[in-house]
């Protein structure tokens, strides 16, 4: 299956959540998932590009890492990124990610992510063979 | 939530008595119909919080209480270090010490209301606010480490802003024990550009007016009256705060199983106040606070020099600044009646010290703590007193805030910016924010009704309305 990302209500914060064919799919549509939280992942344009590696002892914190790996690098270098091509062995992820400067007049960035959380946290391979990623992110 | 599952110890006190691995019950302060609107989650995370070890008396739950991570928002969790007692980054959240600062202008609406959209123009030209903004001061390493360990106080020493001010911040603006050496050079650096920086989402500033008292003795100790202008603050130790709640949750869960700690939910990550895990979180956590207090006090002084150029003369001066989330070691009373230093988990949840309370600025103390109540965009905010029965209901603690009625997508599905921001200017409110979207999404419609959830709290003991606040300029991230 293509990728494909969503929403879910949580209270005062956000859920995001990717579905794909692979492990790395259901990763990736989860970064697009936040991304979507700040801004149109479509309005970003994917002009510069950065690395990301992450280890974890599980895929559940695999995710959360991913995440917050992102989180950590559109803080410091004031980024937003619409582009990722992950790759996941075992409990390495290797990432090249792309995007650009936040440009506030045309993504109209609403909110910022601060980390994303164990709340709703799951990853599993569902019977029809589809990778899910899941958990809520705090803003 | 469905009421059959609570006892009703009084009007607005509900409780989840003790069953299977809870340790203490579970207390919730609310009235039938704030109570019946709570998520299901908010119980099920309480009846977690119960069940961690050295939990004293009850975990408990504000009247704007909300499903969290771990805890709830809106919880309230006291923990002896003597019984095994443990510290959860959850339990403080991302966002450490974000809190409210309020000013007061010495001005009335009438001195402002000429000048009501240069002021806010000047102010957003000042407060740099909202995603991808950044402050104007850097801090080499040394400075970065006074800045960790004195906190206002060190804002105060580099000219941003007057001693004065330090006399009306929780614990005097600088928090005693913060570990420098425990924040890591990823949260140094998610820091450098953000000292001085309100945030995005509910973060904001407003300038207020005093449009209602309910306790004019506590409202003329406080020295608010009808008509008085004030500036309310609110935002916290941005990515500083961010990066060690970050940091600190991944590393609780995966040392919980080595401290024995069989947690309900792994969310609920957290180690034992007396390892060396417990201690260094503690360090690190209030170093954050140090943050953010210095944090709020950069934007005291940014905002009086926006005052200064649109109204010279104006002297703003700190009326409180307290923090609503935060663990901090307190003395309170113990189940077995002896006063203990207990480690009080406040997330989404203010203090709310009593009359005559030492830690509370010697000025206040006849009335008790000012409790600082942020509303939503365009709704009332309130101050508050603490009471003498918060003591004993809830370890001298109350609500923080509205709580939101519904997600930031369907809000903006149902409001556009634009027209949120032509509604309020008919209410003579002037909105600036850098996102229209934001604004949307932060539409007053979005939030539970905050004046229900402090008359509840008024109703409850937990601490006591002195004053309701109206915005007139709302700078939003």
């Amino acid at each position: 299956m293509a990728q494909a990302w969503e929403h879910f209500a949580h209270g005062a914060d956000i859920g995001v959540r990717g579905r794909g064919a692979t492990l790395a799919g259901a990763l990736s549509a989860a970064a697009t998932a936040m991304t979507a939280v700040v801004t149109d992942p479509e309005a970003v344009r994917q002009t510069d590009a950065i690395e990301i590696l992450c280890r974890a002892p599980t895929p559940e914190l695999l995710l959360v890492d991913w995440l917050n790996s992102l989180v950590y690098e559109m803080a410091t270098r004031r980024m937003l990124f619409s582009g990722f091509e992950v790759e996941c062995e075992g409990s390495v992820l290797r990432a090249r990610v792309r995007g650009e400067r936040v440009d506030v007049r045309r993504h109209q960035p609403a909110v910022e992510v601060k980390g994303a959380t164990l709340t709703a946290l799951d990853v599993h391979r569902g019977e029809d063979g589809t990778w899910v990623a899941q958990c809520v992110v705090d803003v | 939530m469905e009421l059959s599952r609570f006892e009703r110890h009084s009007e607005y006190c509900w409780a989840l008595p003790r069953s299977c691995a809870m340790r203490v019950p579970a207390l919730l302060y609310a009235d039938e119909d704030l109570l019946k609107d709570m998520d299901d989650k908010v119980g099920e995370q309480l009846v977690n919080v119960a069940s961690l070890p050295g939990i004293v008396h009850a975990a408990m739950a504000m009247p704007d209480a909300h499903w969290g991570y771990g805890f709830p928002i809106g919880g309230v969790a006291a923990f002896d270090p003597g019984d095994g007692g443990v510290v959860s980054a959850g339990g403080v959240g991302f966002d450490i010490s974000c809190g409210v600062r309020t000013l007061q202008t010495g001005l009335r609406r009438k001195d402002v209301e000429p000048i009501k959209e240069g002021l806010a123009h000047e102010l957003s030209r000042q407060i740099p606010a909202g995603v991808g903004s950044t402050g104007r001061i850097r801090l080499d390493e040394a400075e970065f480490d006074r800045m960790l360990t004195g906190g206002a106080h060190w804002a105060v020493q580099r000219g941003w802003g007057e001693p004065a001010d330090l006399e009306h911040c929780e614990d005097g603006g600088r928090v005693e024990d913060a570990l420098p050496e425990a924040i890591s050079s990823q949260a140094r650096r998610r820091q450098r550009d953000e000292m001085g920086t309100l945030g995005s989402g509910n973060h904001y500033l407003e300038l207020q007016e005093v449009a209602e008292l309910y306790d004019a003795k506590a409202a003329a100790v406080f020295g608010l009256g009808v008509g008085d202008l004030v500036v309310s603050i609110h935002c916290g130790s941005r990515g500083l705060g961010h990066q060690v709640g970050t940091e600190f949750l991944r590393e609780m869960v995966v040392a919980a199983p080595d401290f024995g700690l069989d947690l309900p939910d792994r969310e609920l990550a957290c180690a034992p106040i007396e390892s060396a895990l417990g201690g260094r979180y503690l360090g690190a956590m209030r170093a954050a606070m140090n943050c953010a207090l210095a944090n709020r006090q950069i934007l005291t002084q940014l905002t009086r020099e926006s005052f200064e150029r649109m109204l010279p003369g104006a002297r703003l001066r700190v009326f409180y600044d307290v923090s609503h989330n935060i663990c901090k070691e307190e003395v309170h009373d113990a189940d077995d009646g002896t006063r203990k230093k207990l480690y009080v988990h406040r997330k989404g949840a203010t203090r709310a010290f009593g009359p005559g309370n030492p830690a509370v600025p010697e000025v206040f103390r006849p009335a008790g703590q000012p409790v600082l109540i942020g509303g939503s965009m365009g709704t009332s905010s309130y101050v508050l007193a603490g009471t003498d029965a918060g003591e004993q209901l809830a370890f001298s603690s109350a609500c923080h805030g509205a709580g939101r009625a519904m997600s930031r997508h369907q809000a903006a599905r149902r409001w556009k910016g634009r027209s949120v921001v032509e509604d309020m200017a008919e209410r003579g409110i002037v909105v600036k924010s850098p996102s229209l979207r934001g604004v949307a999404e932060e539409a007053p419609g979005a939030y539970k009704d905050v004046t229900r959830v402090v008359q509840v709290a008024d109703a409850a003991g937990l601490a006591r309305r002195v004053a309701r606040l109206e915005p007139v300029i709302v700078l939003k991230g």
